[in-house]
């Protein structure tokens, strides 16, 4: 049987967390991609051209148009009949459509996974990070959401998958969408970031981040927060990194002024090379990272940014 | 409007877990353990919507061991109206406390039920969203603000890239999100007259629910450890490393 990839897709184009969670349906099956909502046309070229995809099915209009979960959760349903798995990244759109999908079709999802041992067996993160669990499901279907930093996406072209309309599902009319207020940024998504810079509490104000934004700009990072940061209202949650944010691994991660508390190193420690800016030379952040500077942040990232800019 | 409010006992946030060395769990025995802060979030809500005039009764229930009914008493105090604990001493995935959910709100009649969006010792996001699947009700997951606009509830949601707002039908689940309140201490006096509120207690089986987990859990284990590198001294330093040594600028 195959299985079906819940796609993210935003402006025509796929999350780079999509591509990771191609990269972990490869591992179960033959990958059929479905794409939901405005934009899904346009974005099922790019779901065509990845490599292993063997069919892309698009759901544009109708109650599905704004990504709804009651109506997305019926398609799924729908089409679950012809396949073995259902995943989705653990977006917050794929982390609100799939538990449904799962209830629907009586079965307990698996979220958040970091790794396919075989088809019934998955690893996924407990108590922040702090464990991993290896969990046997015994359902026939497995509904899941994907850990993006956990496995490397697929490359965005090699494929050629036909495109065809999904058949169109019922709409449950539960719910209505009113309107969304997206922030505009020219920097990178903070899942798909090469380089993310941080800031956390000792930023001491929403204005101060833009010392950090300078950096940022430099590096072409994406800029985060810590849970404490965003607490304090100096920055919108969803920058925030950690057990209930989002989960980052990039090259280089830079935490500004952040403490290191298990919940923030749920989100990044899987980042490849760690760099902490902190005036507490006692802040657990400094037994995570590989370069620690002890120095107020105030003077270290404008001294940063001028030293990058050489 | 009767609002329920699920809340879990689980592993207090500020507890550093240890993986049990046989690799079945982790260490809970002589361990801390409180209402999962996202359910304080949601017993916060309820309570703000009954002084609002909007909410009539707040039923607070858990499902887990009987030491939970210490969670459902937290609840009380901080302004939940009775309390009903599902005794239970095994485990319980989200997918049956869904199904328990599903019982009691046959029995209650609730128009909302408010849920945090994430235990943090499961750490699996589901509960709420498996609940309105099984009632058929709508979802306003992740709310960071609601509000009730006549016979629906407006909820504003945060998503990758902002917010969203949605209306839902009611009866309707939401689940909360960490900037939807700053829950607030229980007063003494309230602690005290939270001891004479009711706890009803029932078993899974009483509600015909079936908790059989769907999940074996094979093995648990303590994820690679990180060793902490090397201090520079300067920022200067620092560039140069990453620069060469590093090679990621």
């Amino acid at each position: 049987m195959a299985v079906l990839v819940l796609a993210d897709h935003k402006d025509g184009a796929l999350t780079q967390p999509t591509r990771s969670t191609v990269a972990a349906a490869q591992k179960l099956g033959e990958v059929h991609v479905l794409l939901a909502g405005e934009g899904a046309g346009a974005a099922s070229a790019a779901a065509a051209k990845l490599p292993g995809v063997a069919k892309v099915l698009t759901a544009e209009g109708g109650a599905v148009a704004h990504g709804l979960a009651e109506p997305v959760a019926a398609l799924l349903v729908s089409l679950a009949g012809s396949y073995s798995h259902l995943l989705a990244p653990a977006s917050a759109a794929g982390k609100n459509v799939m538990p449904r999908v799962a209830a629907l079709l009586d079965v307990q999802v698996l979220s958040d996974i970091c790794g396919v041992v075989d088809a019934d067996t998955f690893v996924r993160p407990i108590y922040a990070g702090n464990a991993l669990a290896t969990v046997k499901s015994a359902d026939a279907k497995k509904v899941i959401t994907v850990r993006a930093a956990s496995f490397d996406p697929v490359p965005a072209e090699g494929g050629s998958a036909p495109v065809e309309a999904a058949p169109a599902a019922e709409d449950p009319s539960l719910s209505t969408f009113l309107g969304a207020e997206i922030v505009k940024s020219e920097r990178p998504e903070l899942t798909a970031a090469r380089i993310v810079i941080s800031g956390g509490r000792a930023m001491a104000s929403a204005e101060n981040f833009a010392i950090i934004e300078k950096v940022a700009d430099i590096l072409g990072a994406a800029v985060g927060a810590s849970r404490a940061a965003v607490d304090a209202g100096y920055a919108p949650n969803d920058m925030q990194v950690g057990q209930t944010g989002k989960i980052v691994a990039p090259e280089l991660y830079i935490a500004v002024g952040i403490s290191g508390a298990i919940q923030h190193l749920a989100g990044m420690k899987d980042s490849k090379v760690i760099v902490a800016i902190n005036k507490d030379e006692e802040a657990p952040i400094f037994q995570v990272a590989d370069y620690g500077l002890v120095a107020d942040l105030f003077k270290a990232v404008p001294e940063l940014e001028a030293e990058l800019s050489k | 409007m009767k609002v329920l409010v699920p809340v879990k006992r689980v592993v207090d946030y500020n507890v550093k877990v240890r993986v049990k060395a046989d690799g079945t769990g982790v260490e809970t025995a002589n361990v801390k353990m409180s209402m999962n802060p996202f359910d304080e979030i949601a017993v916060e809500e309820a309570v703000r919507l009954k002084e609002k005039g909007v909410a009539t009764e707040i039923v607070a229930v858990s499902a887990g061991p009987s030491a939970a009914q210490e969670q459902i008493r937290t609840a009380l105090a901080m302004g939940a109206d009775r309390g009903i604990l599902v005794e239970h001493d095994g485990v319980l995935e989200p997918l049956a406390v869904a199904k328990i959910l599903k019982a009691i709100v046959a029995k209650e009649g609730p128009a909302l039920v408010i849920l945090g969006k994430q235990a943090i010792d499961d750490d699996m996001n589901a509960t709420g969203q498996m609940l309105a699947a099984l009632l058929g009700w709508g979802q306003g997951t992740f709310a960071s603000k609601v509000e009730k606009d006549g016979e629906s509830l407006k909820v504003t949601r945060e998503i990758d890239g902002g917010l969203e707002t949605v209306s839902l039908k009611l009866p309707a689940i939401v689940t909360t999100d960490l900037r939807l309140n700053e829950p607030r201490y229980a007063s003494l006096p309230n602690i005290m007259k939270a001891r004479k509120k009711p706890i009803e207690t029932v078993k899974p089986a009483d509600l015909g629910v079936d908790v059989t987990p769907r999940l074996t859990v094979l093995k648990v284990e303590e994820p690679p450890k990180r060793q902490a590198g090397k201090k520079v001294g300067s920022v200067q330093e620092l560039v140069e490393k990453l620069r060469n040594e590093a090679k990621v600028i």
